[in-house]
Formats: C-alpha cells, sequence, structure tokens
C-alpha cells in the first residue's frame, strides 16, 4: 500500500511539472506547424510569470494576472513576428535575443518596482489560482485504489492544469479536423501552395504566433500564480528549452507532446523522489542522470537513431514571393 | 532609377550597425526612464565604475577576456554559416580540462602550467564542440538545438562530476579542490600594480593572441576561406572542392576550442578552483559581442571591450543605484541582438531611401 | 474519342465570347521585357497551345492571367468582361485554374486535403472533406482523372500529383485551365493519359491553355495554337492547317546567324569521353540517359536543347558536381572516379575546368571580393602552407580584369555589385587562364549584355586554338551554332542527334530539339539530302494521333 501511495505522489507531481512543459510545448506546435521557429518561449514562459504574478500582487486578481501573462506573451510574439515575418529576420536569433530579454527585464522591473532582490511580492492564495476540489473527491478518498487516484491525482489541481489537459485534445481537434488547422499544416510545410491558392501567408503566420503566445502566456501564469505563490528569479528554468525538445521528440504533433511532456514530468519528479535512495547494485542514483534523459534522448532522437524527427518544412525560413 | 542602388561601404560597414547599437541602448535608457531612474545618471556611474579606477579596469578586462573568447566561438561559427549557442556549455567543459591537468600537476610553476591549461581547455572545449559539429554534418540534426542542448547536458554532467567527483571531503561549497597559487595564471595586478586585486591576468595576452589568429584565419587563410565560402553559398563551395562536412567538423571544433579559453581564465586564473556554473552565462554575452561585432575580430575586440564595461559598470551601479540592477545589462544585450541580428535590416531601407534621395537630387 | 471535329469546335467556339481576350499586355523585370504588346484570344471549349522557346515570356503572360503577377499595362477580358486580376483568389473565382510546372502541393497531405485547401467552406473540416469526396469521384467518373483520395501526395508518381493539380482546379469550379509545360516531367505513358484527360475535359466544355516547348504535343492535342518569341506574340494559327515546320520557324525566327569570326577546327586526339552515362536528378528521377560521346582536342561540341533535357545534369556529372548512376567518365583516355565531397575539386585536378550554367547558384560567392572569386576552386595554389596568398590572388585577379576588360576594375569590390556579363567575365576568366584540358561551358552568355557576348564568344574560340576541348551547353540555338564545330541534340535525356552547324538548317535543329524523331536512335540532320528529305516526308506525314500513338512506346 505504501508503494501505491508512492507512486500517486509521483504520478501528482508529474501532472504538476508537466503542465508548463505541456502548455508550452502546445505553444511551440502551434508556431513551428505554421513555419516559425520559436527559440523564445523559454523568454516567453519566463516573461508572462512576471507579468502575471506582477498584476496578480497589485490587483489581487488571479484572473487579471493571468490575462498580463497572456499580454507579455502576446508583445514578446509581436516582436518575434515583425522581426521573422515581416522583416524576414534569422527567426533562431530573434527567439535568442528575446530570451535574454525576458531575463533582463523580469529581474530589472522587479527590481525597480518591488525592491525584492527581482522577485514579486508573495502572493495569497486569493490571489493565485488554487486547487480545485473535484466533486466526491473527499467522500472518495478513503475508497481502496480508485480512492486515492481520484482525490489525489485526478481532483486537486487548479484551473490551468484542467486547460492544459484539455488543450490537447483541443489542439488535435483545430489541427487535423478545422479549416484553420489544415490551412495552418500547410503553411508551415509549402508556403507557396497556399499563396498561389489566393491565401495570405502573413495573417496565417500571426495567427500561430497569437495562439502560440496564448497558450505560452497560461503556461508562465502557471509557474508563478498557480504552481507558487509570485515570481522568483529565473523561474522558468530552460522549461522552454525542454518543451522545445518534447515538441521535437513528440513530432509535432499533440497527442504524442502529452506523452512526452508527462514522461519528461515524471524523469522530474523522479529525480526529486530517488534523492539519497540507496539501490540494491547500482546504489544510488546521481540526481544529475535523471536530469539528463530528456536531452540526451533527444539528441539520440535528432541523430536519426531511434525514428526521424522531420520538422515542418518549411520551418524557419521566411517567406518571400518570388519573381 | 529602377533598380535600388547599394548602400554606400562605410554605411553598410559602420553606420548600419551603430545605428542598430545606438538604438538599442536608446531603448535601454527609455526603460531606465519608464521606471523613475535616470539613465544619463546610471551611465556616469558605469563610464566611472568601468574605467574610473585602477581594480575597475581590471574588473573590465576581466570581463572584456570572457566575451573575446564566447564572441569568436559564435562569430567563427556564424562565418561557417551556423550558429553556436552552445559556447555556454564550451566553456563549462573546458573547465574540466583546465581543472585535471591542473590538478594532476599541482605545484608546477605557472609557466609550464599556463600552456598546459591552454592546451586541455581547448581540447575540452573543442571535444563538446565536436559532437554537435557531427551530427549536423554527418547525421543532419540541427546545429542550434543540438548546442543548445549540450548546454543543458554540460549543465547535469558538469554538476555530477563537481559535487561528486571533485569536490574535496569537508568542503561545504560545490567546487573543486583549488589549484596552488604558484600554478595559477598571475593576476597582472601582480606586475602593475594599477589594477590592484582586480581578478584581470594572463589570459587576456591569450585573448588578444585569440584575436589575431581568428583574424589571420577567417581573412588570411585558406582554411577561412573554404570556411566563408561555406556560409556564403553551400553550393559555391562544392564547385569548389570544399568538402561541407569536414569544414563544419573542424570549424565547430576550433569554436569549442575558443570557448573553452573561459575556462583558462576563469578557472585557471580568477578562481584558482572549478566552481559549479563559473561560466555564469559568458557563454551567451558571446552571442550578443558577435552579432555587433559583425564577426570580424576587430568588431569582436570592441564590443568585447564594451560588453565588459557595461558588466563592470553594471556592478558598480548596484551599490550606487539601487534602483537599478545588473540585468539591464542583459536587457541591453538582448536588445543588441535583437537589433544587430534579427532586425539588422530594418534600417536598411529607410537608409537606402535616404541615399536614393540624396544621389538622385545630386544628378537632377 | 471526340465527338465533334476540330473545325466545327472552332465554328461553335467563335460564336460566342471568347473565354480569355488578353490586349496589350506589358510586362517587365527590371530592364527585362518579358512580355510586349500581347494580344491572345483563346475561344471556348478549345485547346489551346502556347508554344515558344525558354524565355519566351510564356509563363510570365500566364502568371499574369492568374493573378500571381500584374501586368505594367494592358486588359484581361474573361467571358467578355474586363476584369483587373489582382490575385490567384480573384482568377479562382472567375474560374481561371493553374497547374503549374512545379507543384503546388503539401507534400505529407492527403490527396483530398490538397485538393480542399484554400477552397473549404465550412470552418470544420468533416462536411467538406466528405463533399469533396463525392465530388471527386464524380470528376474521377467524368474525365478518368482517378487517383486514390486518402493518399499521401509524397507516396503518389509525378503523374498523379499532376492529375491532383488537375482536380485542386476543377474542384474550385475551374472553366478555364492553364497547364504550364505539363509533360516535363511526365513518362510518355504518363504524358499519354494527360493528353486523353485533356481531350476529354474539352469535349466537356472546358477551356484548356497548354503552354509547352514541344511541337509534338501541340499537333497532338491543340486546336489552336499561338507563337510566343522573346516576349512577344508573333502569331496564332490554327492547328490543323499548320506544321511543325512552320511552327518550329515562328518559333526560332529567321534570326541572323551571329558572326563569329573562326577558323576551322582542327581536331586532335580525343581528350573527353563519355561513355552510357546515366545520371539522376535531386529527386532520384533519370535526366541523363545512357548518353555516349567525346570531345577531342582543337574542337568545340556544342549540346542543343530545351533545357530541362537533361543537359544541366550531364554538365555536372563531367565536372563531379553530380555523382554518375551508371556509365563511365574518360579524361585523356583514363577512367575519372568522381564520387564523394571532394569530386569537383578531383575533376578540377585532373583538368577540367568549369562554367557553371547558373553563376549565382554555383560558380560565384556573390558575398566574396572579385578578387575571392578569382581564385574559386584554385584557392589552394595560392600559398605553400595554411596560408593564403593573398597578393598572388590579387594579382591573378588584376590580370583576369585585364585580360577579359572586367569592369569595374577594383578587385575589393563585392561581386554582387558587379552587372551580369561582368560577374560572367570573372567566372570566365578563372576557368580559362587555368591552361586546363577540357572546358565545360554552361549558358555562357545568359543575362550577359550584347556588347560583353562577342567578348566571350571570342575567348571561347581562343580556347579551342589554343587545343583545348570545348564541351558548350546552351539553350541559344543561335550561340551553340555560331560557335561549335559540332552539335549534339539532347532531348528527355537522349542524344537525339548530331549535326554539322554550318549545314544544318536551323528549322530542323529546332524540331529536333522539339523532339520530333521517335526512334531512339541518333539521326544525323542536314548532313546529308537523303536524310533530310526522308525527315521532310516524315514530317509532312505526321499525324498528331499518330506522334503521340508512336511515343507511347517506349
Amino acid at each position: 500500500m505504501q508503494y501505491y501511495t508512492d507512486l500517486i505522489l509521483i504520478l501528482d507531481s508529474t501532472v504538476r511539472l508537466a503542465v508548463p512543459l505541456l502548455l508550452a510545448c502546445l505553444a511551440g506546435l502551434y508556431s513551428e506547424r505554421a513555419g516559425i521557429v520559436d527559440i523564445g518561449l523559454e523568454g516567453k514562459l519566463l516573461g508572462s510569470a512576471f507579468g502575471a504574478a506582477t498584476v496578480a500582487a497589485v490587483t489581487g486578481s488571479a484572473w487579471l494576472g493571468l490575462l498580463a501573462g497572456i499580454g507579455v506573451a502576446l508583445c514578446f510574439s509581436a516582436v518575434h513576428g515583425l522581426a521573422s515575418i515581416n522583416l524576414k529576420g534569422n527567426q533562431t536569433i530573434s527567439g535568442v535575443a528575446l530570451n535574454f530579454l525576458a531575463a533582463g527585464l523580469t529581474t530589472f522591473l522587479g527590481q525597480a518596482w518591488f525592491q525584492r532582490g527581482g522577485m514579486t511580492p508573495q502572493l495569497g492564495n486569493d490571489q493565485r489560482f488554487t486547487p480545485i476540489t473535484l466533486p466526491f473527491a473527499n467522500e472518495l478518498a478513503d475508497v481502496p485504489i480508485i480512492g486515492g487516484l481520484y482525490s489525489e491525482l485526478i481532483s486537486g489541481h487548479n484551473i490551468l492544469t484542467y486547460f492544459a489537459f484539455i488543450a490537447v485534445p483541443l489542439t488535435a481537434f483545430v489541427l487535423f479536423s478545422t479549416r484553420f488547422g489544415l490551412r495552418l499544416r500547410a503553411v508551415g510545410e509549402n508556403p507557396k501552395a497556399l499563396d498561389t491558392a489566393g491565401m495570405s501567408v502573413t495573417r496565417l503566420r500571426y495567427q500561430a504566433l497569437i495562439i502560440t503566445a496564448i497558450l505560452v502566456g497560461i503556461g508562465g501564469t502557471y509557474l508563478s500564480v498557480a504552481q507558487s505563490s509570485g515570481f522568483n528569479n529565473n523561474m522558468s528554468a530552460g522549461r522552454g528549452y525542454i518543451a522545445l525538445a518534447a515538441l521535437i521528440f513528440a513530432k509535432w504533433r499533440p497527442w504524442p507532446a502529452l506523452l512526452v511532456c508527462l514522461l519528461f514530468g515524471f524523469l522530474d519528479a523522479l529525480q526529486f523522489r530517488l534523492q539519497g535512495i540507496d539501490f540494491p547494485v547500482i546504489g544510488q542514483v546521481p540526481v544529475q542522470a535523471i536530469q539528463v534523459l530528456p536531452y540526451l534522448l533527444t539528441i539520440i532522437l535528432l541523430a536519426g537513431f531511434i525514428g526521424r524527427a522531420v520538422a515542418p518544412k518549411a520551418a524557419g525560413i521566411p517567406y518571400t514571393k518570388e519573381r | 532609377m529602377s533598380a535600388r542602388a547599394p548602400l554606400p561601404r562605410w554605411v553598410d560597414i559602420a553606420l548600419l550597425p551603430v545605428l542598430n547599437v545606438v538604438l538599442a541602448f536608446l531603448i535601454g535608457g527609455l526603460i531606465v526612464l519608464a521606471v523613475g531612474q535616470n539613465p544619463l545618471q546610471a551611465v556616469g556611474v558605469m563610464v566611472y565604475g568601468a574605467f574610473g579606477y585602477g581594480t575597475g579596469v581590471g574588473y573590465t578586462l576581466y570581463y572584456t577576456t570572457d566575451f573575446i573568447f564566447a564572441g569568436l566561438a559564435v562569430s567563427l561559427a556564424y562565418h561557417a554559416g551556423m550558429f553556436n549557442i552552445g559556447g555556454e556549455g564550451q566553456a563549462y567543459l573546458g573547465g574540466l580540462g583546465v581543472i585535471l591537468i591542473a590538478l594532476a600537476l599541482n605545484g608546477l610553476h605557472w609557466t609550464v602550467m599556463f600552456p598546459l591549461m591552454i592546451v586541455f581547455g581547448a581540447l575540452f572545449g573543442a571535444f563538446w564542440a565536436f559532437i554537435p559539429g557531427y551530427l549536423q554534418a554527418k547525421r543532419g540534426s540541427h546545429i542550434v538545438i543540438t548546442t543548445i542542448l549540450f548546454n543543458f547536458i554540460a549543465t547535469s554532467v558538469m554538476s555530477y562530476i563537481i559535487t561528486r567527483i571533485l569536490k574535496p571531503e569537508g568542503v561545504n561549497s560545490d567546487e573543486s579542490a583549488p589549484i596552488e597559487a604558484i600554478s595559477r595564471i598571475p593576476r597582472l595586478g601582480e606586475f602593475f600594480s594599477f589594477f590592484g586585486r582586480s581578478p584581470a591576468n594572463l589570459s587576456i595576452l591569450v585573448a588578444i593572441v585569440a584575436l589575431v589568429f581568428c583574424y589571420w584565419l577567417i581573412w588570411h587563410s585558406k582554411f577561412g576561406y573554404a570556411m566563408r565560402a561555406l556560409g556564403h553559398n553551400p553550393v559555391a563551395a562544392r564547385y569548389a572542392g570544399i568538402s561541407g562536412t569536414r569544414m563544419i567538423i573542424i570549424t565547430m571544433a576550433i569554436c569549442g576550442a575558443l570557448a573553452g579559453m573561459v575556462a583558462v581564465n576563469n578557472v585557471g586564473g580568477v578562481q584558482g578552483r572549478l566552481i559549479l556554473n563559473f561560466v555564469n552565462g559568458a557563454g551567451f554575452v558571446g552571442i550578443a559581442v558577435a552579432f555587433m561585432g559583425r564577426g570580424h575580430p576587430i568588431g569582436v575586440a570592441l564590443s568585447a571591450l564594451l560588453f565588459g564595461a557595461l558588466y563592470q559598470g553594471g556592478q558598480e551601479l548596484a551599490f550606487s543605484m539601487p534602483g537599478i540592477t545588473k540585468e539591464m545589462i542583459v536587457t541591453i544585450q538582448a536588445m543588441v541582438i535583437l537589433f544587430t541580428g534579427a532586425m539588422g535590416d530594418m534600417l536598411r531601407i529607410p537608409l537606402m531611401r535616404l541615399f536614393d534621395r540624396r544621389a538622385t537630387a545630386g544628378t537632377p | 474519342m471526340a465527338s465533334t471535329t476540330s473545325s466545327q469546335r472552332l465554328e461553335t467556339a467563335a460564336a460566342q465570347a471568347p473565354a480569355i481576350e488578353l490586349r496589350g499586355i506589358n510586362k517587365h523585370f527590371g530592364a527585362v521585357h518579358a512580355n510586349k504588346d500581347i494580344d491572345l484570344v483563346v475561344k471556348r471549349g478549345t485547346v489551346h497551345g502556347i508554344v515558344g522557346e525558354n524565355g519566351a515570356g510564356k509563363s510570365t503572360l500566364m502568371s499574369i492571367l492568374y493573378g500571381f503577377y500584374s501586368a505594367d499595362s494592358g486588359e484581361i477580358l474573361v467571358d467578355g468582361q474586363r476584369h483587373d486580376i489582382t490575385d490567384s483568389r480573384h482568377a479562382l473565382a472567375l474560374g481561371i485554374g493553374m497547374v503549374h510546372q512545379h507543384f503546388m502541393l503539401v507534400e505529407n497531405f492527403s490527396v483530398l486535403e490538397n485538393v480542399v485547401l484554400g477552397a473549404e467552406d465550412s470552418p470544420l473540416l468533416g462536411k467538406t472533406l466528405s463533399k469533396a469526396r463525392e465530388q471527386m469521384k464524380a470528376l474521377a467518373r467524368d474525365y478518368g482523372l482517378e487517383v486514390n483520395p486518402d493518399a499521401l501526395i509524397e507516396d503518389l508518381s509525378v503523374g498523379q500529383q499532376q492529375r491532383v493539380e488537375i482536380l485542386k482546379a476543377l474542384y474550385r469550379g475551374a472553366e478555364i485551365l492553364i497547364l504550364d509545360e505539363p509533360t516535363g516531367v511526365l513518362t510518355p505513358a504518363e504524358a499519354d493519359h494527360l493528353f486523353r484527360i485533356l481531350k476529354t475535359l474539352r469535349d466537356e466544355g472546358k477551356t484548356i491553355i497548354l503552354i509547352t516547348h514541344k511541337l509534338r504535343e501541340i499537333m497532338a492535342i491543340t486546336d489552336e495554337v499561338s507563337v510566343m518569341r522573346q516576349g512577344a506574340m508573333v502569331a496564332t494559327m490554327t492547328t490543323s492547317e499548320t506544321s511543325p515546320a512552320e511552327l518550329a520557324e515562328a518559333m526560332v525566327g529567321r534570326r541572323v546567324l551571329l558572326q563569329v569570326e573562326k577558323g576551322s577546327a582542327k581536331p586532335a586526339e580525343v581528350r573527353l569521353e563519355v561513355k552510357n552515362l546515366v545520371v539522376a536528378d535531386d529527386f532520384g528521377i533519370p535526366r541523363v540517359k545512357s548518353v555516349s560521346f567525346s570531345v577531342r582536342a582543337g574542337e568545340i561540341v556544342g549540346i542543343a536543347g530545351v533545357s530541362g533535357n537533361g543537359q544541366s545534369e550531364l554538365l555536372e556529372a563531367i565536372t563531379g558536381m553530380r555523382n554518375i548512376r551508371e556509365g563511365a567518365i574518360f579524361l585523356n583516355g583514363k577512367p575519372l572516379a568522381l564520387t564523394g565531397d571532394d569530386a569537383a575539386a578531383d575533376a578540377r585536378a585532373a583538368g577540367i575546368a568549369h562554367v557553371p550554367e547558373d553563376r549565382h547558384r554555383m560558380g560565384l560567392v556573390t558575398g566574396f571580393q572579385e578578387w575571392e572569386n578569382a581564385i574559386l576552386g584554385y584557392q589552394d595554389k595560392y600559398g605553400s602552407g595554411p596560408a593564403l596568398d593573398i597578393g598572388g590572388a590579387k594579382a591573378a585577379a588584376r590580370e583576369h580584369i585585364g585580360k577579359f576588360d572586367i569592369r569595374p576594375p577594383d578587385t575589393e569590390l563585392k561581386t554582387a555589385n558587379f552587372s551580369g556579363g561582368n560577374q560572367q567575365k570573372i567566372v570566365l576568366a578563372r576557368e580559362m587562364e587555368r591552361d586546363p584540358d577540357v572546358l565545360v561551358i554552361g549558358q555562357p552568355t545568359r543575362g550577359v549584355d550584347i556588347g560583353a557576348i562577342e567578348f566571350i564568344h571570342n575567348e571561347i574560340i581562343r580556347m579551342r586554338d589554343a587545343g583545348k576541348a570545348v564541351l558548350l551547353v546552351s539553350v541559344e540555338l543561335d550561340e551553340v551554332r555560331s560557335l561549335s564545330d559540332r552539335i549534339i541534340v539532347m532531348f528527355d535525356g537522349h542524344i537525339v542527334g548530331e549535326a554539322d552547324p554550318a549545314t544544318a538548317d536551323e528549322g530542323e535543329l529546332g524540331l529536333l530539339m522539339a523532339g520530333v524523331t521517335h526512334d531512339g536512335k541518333a539521326a544525323t540532320v542536314g548532313t546529308t539530302p537523303d536524310v533530310k528529305t526522308v525527315t521532310e516526308r516524315r514530317l509532312m506525314e505526321m499525324n498528331p494521333q499518330q506522334i503521340s500513338d508512336k511515343d507511347a512506346e517506349p
């Protein structure tokens, strides 16, 4: 029974740790499917975490915080769009610049506004997205097996978590069952096919960037206003990059993205759990060995040793109507 | 006039980049203004902090040294048509090479140790860049993604090695055993009292040699010729009998070796030991330095000096003006990358119009 | 198959307003006048051919009609109504559909998805797709356009992909269908199938505009044909009242042969020999199909042909830029093994100099200074160690500038800032000044101003007279004729004829280039009167139906 409880607990933290990854990963999915490489996910995640925490602290409303988080991500997307769609600049460089911009501005503004070494004020529970207890969770808690599963794993998360998981089928639906999704996928593969059919490549790509901003904005808000109670320096901690790796690993598909993000979240949860535990034969498993797994797996995948990750064909290439 | 005339050379080489950098700083100034601080006062504090007294100059030169190496590591790859975001990890791995040889031969006189540390720092850094280079050349894995991932892998690997293997018994902080004083690279202050106790050390000479070497390599060697041909036009490079595979792998390895020199400056010189996360973003500053310097060693030297002054001045700023943190520098760094890298052509079209009009006005 | 005869069809069509009428269309690209005052009338329910050599302005004209470019001046009438076609969507709304030469398909999409892309009638795909599926069935039934709607494009053959493009246009309700060089990528059997489809479409009342440079196709399928030459519309004829010979003449024109002063060739030993060479393009499709020939020292062998018939791949294979699939290349009797990363360097080292067809893509690094391009490919010869001998390189560059009159005479100017002619001279000077055994030249005067052409031609002759073996490829028939000592005509990857430029008739060369021979064997044209009459007789007797039938045999 102890093992089962442990498992439930690990899975529970897996879910918590996977949510920001999943949101950022789905965000990247929209933009890369439309042909815009987004190295700047990390910066957007960080920037919106800061924006959300700041507004939540000032206004006392988590929802306004969420709006601010999305707003920050939209601003970042606008700069990225200007650089990579209108000015036909290098998308990678633009993304890298945005990551630094977020790292610099969040700390600088945080210190200037709140004088707490870059942190935002501690948020009270009414200023945050707090866990929601699903119906009958408490009543069922003592039922063996299912009780723990339902009350711990399924119930007791905040609304952003549920949104993240709903976003997966939603994305799958949008991508594969709607007109918008069809065009989005086409513009990332062969923008000329759309252009010759009389559709605007620029408009579609901006639309994709807007969705990206909304999703990653929610992800950033989750970090500072749901998972924690306030913003810390560099609190995205490379999650934007892991989300990119997850996106590659999932081969730019929503359902595999869910699985990969859960896997990466699980590895994250595991490393906390395994600290200081001696295993027979191997002894202690170093934390770093688990930390490094998502990156190693992605490298091996990229090198074509396990299957092949083929990016949308037009990703990273500015579209120019040729003469 | 149907076809637009190209911009005059001096505009292309000097005016446009300077305008882009000025734009970056202007926006930085506006942000400072927006939080109710005086940007001019801030500039004053920073200039004094960076150049106003010996120790300050020493710190500026110490940062400059790091940024030269990191900037060259990005520039060289860029000439060959690649974006090396992995300078951070390559420098970190370089630290392992430096500390391994230093601890193995601890106590040796620095005149012998210094070259050895350079070689081992270069080898380890080169190794960490070689793998992404190999994967790009032979397996088609995109170098941007792999170098980013290799930064993270370096963080984990090095953190394991430092905390589990190199950390001596009874030491609390995460660092290796120290290098004996006699084996460490001497500080400039030991020769010139002007620099006080600042960390600037003889590694700066290596940086100057690296600048000259890269200048020679890029513009005066057959290798550099091949590298630039590949970066400009891979098809023409193949036509010229240049092997893309070989060039990518070797260029990346050289970039890694250059990044590894950051470790010589820090591990072999300033800190005298391998400290967790000692690179501390210097590898990333190299990206801004490279774009601002347009990949030219002279430009890299100037922009490394600018960023060195910004980083040292930024530290000073934190003491004198508590309202401004040194992270403002990272913001400016971001803006520099954005305007000189991704949006480098934003001002080109207005400038072209301007020069077009002048040309037409001149010849009615 | 057709229920009405061609003349009946034309009579009925004449009674209605024409499907398309173009009046005075002009289009410039920079200094190039791509379309000059074009007038064109395309009658409803007919197949209208537009022929012309490469660069005659056919594709530009059609892109204007399809709204992809806008004309500088002129009017477009669709069904007698004037329209300003601003974009492709507008053209589609007017019932104009286009099948591009390079397909505009999303490769990892299904056929169905490609067909509906951009023409979805509701925000949700489900209904659109099921409707499209039904409609595709109907179209397949009516016109023989059978494609599996669920197949991915990347798994389809080129012919099937083209059918998807046609389906796309029809699904959007196209009444007028423009096909740009539709058979360029097709096998003869696929081309036949396409023609059957086009005939059915026409008989159902659709109007078809067929852009091609292959006279055989014009004769086989069109009702009327318009000929374009150098941006102008030179003739419109009823197909049944014209002949391939007449069309070929209109296409090529009675141009005055460019006079190049040259003595007679003194061919010596064989320098370059190619045996049974098979070369595939980037997509793995064979483009050179068992080609054999040789070039002797002191002669210029010109390869004539419409571009895209394997000449480019042949040149690239000989110069180490492309792997050969079968066959062998011999230089001075020794086999050349050109594989791997260093193949181009090996070919150069063996003594083959290469002036590539596309200097911007291959022959120059336009971001380099002039002197750097003056040594491209020979960079290792400058300086003994790892250092580059810049002084030596610049001296060579200055020498090239002097000898070839490259302007401006500035070794440090960025190459992109030189004019096309001077850029070409940079390449030519570099390759000619190396004293190679074999000089391979592709499109020596493409995009070069008149003044430089003569100079370049004289230099090529000078190389021949210096005892070099010169292999020349050009889409300019004039150029091939005036320079070459022997002409080889390539069509569809084969050598279809060899001719003596002194006696060969331009019209007949044009016919050969257009693929109007159907035995795979090399026919000698213009050298013996016998063959000439045979060819002529064959042309006169030619019946369109027969040609396409014969061509269907592999």
